[in-house]
């Protein structure tokens, strides 16, 4: 009985072990496996492409998209965004002074890792500290005035590959870890995880609707859904998304899904921006 | 504020085509809000789009239209440069108007 324990001891040790070589955070290998990953299930979509979510794997799709987008129905929101960041505050100053370059074409740089406070910052977040900073009542993060100004902002960043950067940082890497711990780990009744759909099903049907492959899925954010009938952010594509798996969503621009954004805005890496996008 | 509405006319040959959209809420007045109660109607009556001063496509819009709804048609008649009018009128008896040119 003794030797059998000690003989399982040894066993869980020598486990442990190689659980921590693997486990040792390495986003420059995830970033290529993941690639691998998408380019060999769907070998005939062009990298670029793959930005354009369900339309990069339905034909049928696509043809209904090329005519959206004669007409797109997100044309108001970029049009009411750009009012939003020039419109001046109680104080005189406007949203486009919280940015840089005016917050013209800078959409590919966020979420970025901020050093001083050890965590990550996203598009929506900077837009409400902006806000609070010049006293003005923050937007809600699943909003219309939130998916506004980040449409605007997309919209002028078009094309601009995303250049997410992770800084040799423990705490930035940890937040990539968790991102990425965050996007694999099964929730809800339904018992999904974000991968359940979107790395091992994207291109099926789930009811009525085809999924949208996770590379490149935040490029074309923020999105008018037909669903909805109105315009979502990241916040809103999060929270809703936990939702429909029956789990509990976390408040959105938690460090969960701050921390998941890093993640897949890195897997993104070199896609261009073709926000905001519009989804049946 | 930005007008609720978007045109493009294009014409070639004979005919012109048009294709607008318009923003506007169109509720329907089935609907409940998140407290329960119901949302009131509030949808366009009326959609006219008249061709150098000549009404060339009437619509009677009502409660079943999609909100932000989007109208494609085309005419016989106009040509380049023409002045295209569109007006909505909704059921509170709000209204608005705009003028494109045909491209």
């Amino acid at each position: 009985m003794f030797r059998k324990i000690l003989i399982s001891v040894a066993c869980c040790a020598i486990f442990a072990n190689s659980a921590l070589a693997a486990d040792s955070i390495n986003p420059e290998q995830d970033f290529k496996a993941f690639r691998q990953f998408f380019q060999s299930k769907f070998p005939k979509i062009k990298l670029d492409d793959f930005v354009n979510g369900p339309y990069s794997v339905d034909e049928g799709l696509h043809k209904q998209w090329l005519q959206k987008e004669e007409f797109p129905p997100y044309d108001f929101a970029v049009d009411k965004g750009k009012e939003l960041m020039a419109k001046p505050f109680a104080n005189g100053k406007t949203m486009a002074d919280c940015f840089p370059n005016k917050g013209i074409g800078i959409r590919q740089d966020y979420p970025y890792f901020d050093a001083k406070e050890g965590k990550v910052i996203t598009l929506e977040l900077a837009v409400n500290r902006c806000l609070e900073q010049n006293g003005e009542k923050p937007y809600s993060y699943t909003g219309d005035d939130m998916a506004s100004v980040t449409a605007y902002m997309a919209f002028t960043s078009r094309g601009k590959p995303f250049d997410i950067k992770i800084p040799n940082d423990p705490r930035a890497l940890a937040a990539y870890e968790h991102g990425k711990q965050y996007f694999y780990q099964r929730r809800g009744q339904l018992n999904f995880s974000c991968a359940s759909c979107h790395v091992q099903s994207p291109g099926e049907l789930i009811r009525s609707e085809r999924l949208a492959p996770a590379l490149g899925i935040l490029n074309a954010m923020p999105i008018y859904r037909s669903e909805w009938g109105g315009m979502g952010t990241i916040s809103r594509r999060f929270t809703s998304c936990n939702s429909q798996v029956r789990g509990v969503p976390l408040k959105p621009q938690d460090a969960e899904y701050r921390d998941v954004e890093y993640y897949l805005s890195y897997m993104a890496n070199g896609l261009p921006i073709s926000g905001p996008g519009a989804r049946p | 504020m930005a007008s609720s509405i978007r045109v493009r006319a294009t014409a070639s040959g004979e005919t012109t085509e048009v294709q607008a959209l318009i923003q506007h809420p169109m509720d329907s007045g089935f609907v409940k809000n998140a407290k329960g109660e119901l949302v009131p109607a509030h949808h366009i009556e009326t959609v006219q789009f008249e061709a150098n001063g000549k009404v060339v496509f009437t619509a009677l819009w009502g409660p079943a239209v999609s909100k932000d709804p989007y109208v494609k048609f085309s005419f016989k008649g106009g040509k380049k440069g023409d002045d295209l009018k569109i007006s909505w009128v909704d059921n509170k008896g709000a209204s608005d108007s705009m003028t494109a040119k045909i491209q």
